[in-house]
């Protein structure tokens, strides 16, 4: 008989004590998309863990190479889908280095201006979605609603709240329309209180700060080693920003400053994401201030379609348009990497064009993989709980996963 | 200032370096595959380099219109002195392998993954090179330009649920 007590006959003698392989989703509600982990558990600290992306395989490359440049686009939109804009605006970059193409002004900051707006779309989903799985039901749906301000903004602009595909290769399907800044005007107190709220019910919650700091730390040198970008690699205090390292479209133009965090944790990525928010709000304010009057579109038909009097009425135009929708745009022999500061971080896409009709090779630098690949450096040795935010700050997007 | 570190390649390397260009402005070199290791280890490590981040790794598969069918696609980035270089190396169809670099920069791993999946190329020296995208049993390379767009893949059968044994003897 065993008797529990004495000496040499502890409860921990004759309880379980091996490690658990636990599989952590797909179907778990803090996995998102197709991502599983398989964790090795001892009580409820993660030993090990052996991360799958999962096959969400769309054949994104595989079908951009079967398509005509302008055709890609609506397939770009799909990528981070929380960020559709900078998504269009990556691509057509790509494409307008390889071919040499110079844009108008008035395009350069329109472009600004929407990258900022999805910017804002894409953190204000991260802060929400992070707080709804820490059980913090309202902020998400102040954040959600915010959003939804800005979603059909966007939608007033191109008719999507989410596949937007605004951009073209050598401007932009449209200008803005006519009331979009009174509108945008319109909605901004809202969008602040909002954002006050999120902020009142977050910053400096007990529960929420517990949760959030000093979990999920990773080192500036570990980050940087594995490719992070964006605010992971600012909350470890890298001020490396593409908007400000490498100005692009406007960036060089407009005052906005890069938060960066000191600890590298949770909680600095949330402040880091929050600050962000107020410094696209600043830029898209600049954006309209500055913005020049005058075309959207280059006036080159072989790339941009021309207007539709053109097309109906005269002969060159109808040419040009039916030569870009048959047959596609030619740009020339060559290949260019081209990167853009994205909601997570860089957003590269390498092209390259063999001379036809689309891209011969195109490829997507998505900073979800990069963000993935070194996710087990944040999560192991911490508590199983301390996964759900560490996963959730990180903000991985499958679709900008896939290839 | 990429020019330097190309120049700075050349001395140091000699004939490593088989053709560069800087096309739209990007500096690319293309390596000899063995020197592939030697220079990236350089690059990483040289003060006058410190290309800290390994920004991606992808392929082309370039089928007959080159005599090397691959291409290995490199793309690093100096955060500290701000410069940028591409690196290819060729891979021929009768020796589809290529030194690891996550021996220089631990983020080499899932890209490099990737990479097998999609193309088939095999990365020597790998820690731990299985498909990262797609299933184990998938039959090909879905990105060789000679996979078919609408290609079907045969059905997988379900393997049997494992039966935790030792919690059935106890």
């Amino acid at each position: 008989m065993t008797v529990y007590g004495k000496e040499g006959h502890t409860a921990a003698d004759h309880l379980h004590t091996r490690e658990m392989i636990l599989n952590m989703g797909p179907a778990h509600p803090a996995m998102h998309g197709t991502v599983k982990m398989i964790l090795t558990l001892d009580g409820e600290t993660i030993k090990d863990a052996d991360i799958h992306v999962g096959y969400l395989h769309r054949g994104f490359e595989k079908m951009c190479e079967e398509q005509t440049w302008n055709q890609v686009m609506p397939y770009t939109d799909r990528l981070n889908y929380s960020s559709p804009l900078i998504n269009n605006m990556g691509y057509a970059m790509a494409v307008e280095k390889i071919a040499g193409i110079e844009i108008t002004p008035r395009c350069r900051w329109i472009r600004t201006l929407v990258s900022e707006l999805s910017r804002i779309t894409d953190h204000i989903t991260c802060i929400g979605a992070q707080a709804l799985e820490l059980a913090a039901y309202s902020p998400f749906l102040y954040g959600i609603e915010a959003r939804e301000l800005l979603y059909q903004l966007i939608e007033e602009l191109t008719g999507a709240r989410l596949t937007v595909s605004y951009a073209r290769i050598g401007g932009l399907r449209h200008d803005l329309t006519d009331t979009f800044e009174a509108h945008y005007r319109e909605r901004l107190p809202r969008i602040h209180q909002l954002l006050e709220d999120v902020h009142r019910l977050l910053t400096k919650n007990r529960i929420y700060y517990d949760r959030m700091a000093g979990t999920g730390v990773i080192s500036a040198e570990d980050a940087i080693d594995y490719g992070f970008s964006g605010p992971v690699l600012r909350s470890t205090g890298v001020t490396y920003d593409v908007r400000k390292n490498y100005p692009y479209l406007a960036y060089g133009d407009v005052d906005f400053e890069v938060p960066v965090g000191s600890e590298g944790d949770n909680y600095d990525r949330y402040l880091v994401r929050v600050e962000e928010i107020k410094q696209s709000l600043r830029i898209i304010d600049q954006c309209f201030k500055n913005m020049p009057d005058g075309p959207v579109n280059i006036e080159d038909w072989n790339v941009v379609l021309p207007p539709k009097e053109e097309v109906y009425n005269t002969i060159e135009g109808m040419i040009a348009h039916f030569k870009i929708i048959m047959h596609g745009s030619d740009i020339p022999e060559g290949e260019a990497y081209s990167y853009v500061e994205g909601a997570n971080g860089e957003l590269g896409f390498y092209v390259v064009s063999s001379g036809g009709r689309g891209p011969y090779k195109m490829h997507v630098r998505g900073p979800s993989l990069h963000l993935m690949q070194g996710i087990h450096k944040m999560i192991l040795g911490g508590m199983i709980a301390d996964l759900v935010p560490t996963f959730d700050s990180i903000n991985m997007i499958g679709g900008e996963i896939d290839r | 200032m990429s020019v330097a570190l190309v120049a700075a390649i050349q001395s140091r390397f000699g004939d490593a370096i088989l053709d560069s260009h800087d096309l739209a402005g990007d500096d690319t070199v293309t390596l000899r595959k063995d020197a592939l290791v030697d220079v990236c280890r350089y690059l990483r490590e040289d003060p006058s380099c410190q290309m800290e981040m390994l920004v991606d790794v992808t392929a082309i598969d370039w089928q007959e219109k080159r005599s090397e069918r691959y291409e290995v696609v490199y793309h690093l980035h100096s955060l500290s002195l701000k410069h940028r270089l591409r690196i290819k190396v060729a891979v021929s169809e009768e020796d589809l392998t290529v030194p690891t670099l996550t021996g220089i920069w631990r983020g080499a791993n899932w890209p490099e993954r990737e990479t097998w999946d999609m193309y088939g190329i095999r990365f020597d020296g790998h820690p731990d090179l299985r498909r990262l995208l797609l299933y184990p049993e998938f039959e090909g390379h879905p990105l060789r330009k000679d996979y078919p767009v609408r290609g079907y893949q045969p059905l997988v059968d379900m393997p049997s649920l494992p039966v935790d044994r030792e919690d059935s003897e106890e």
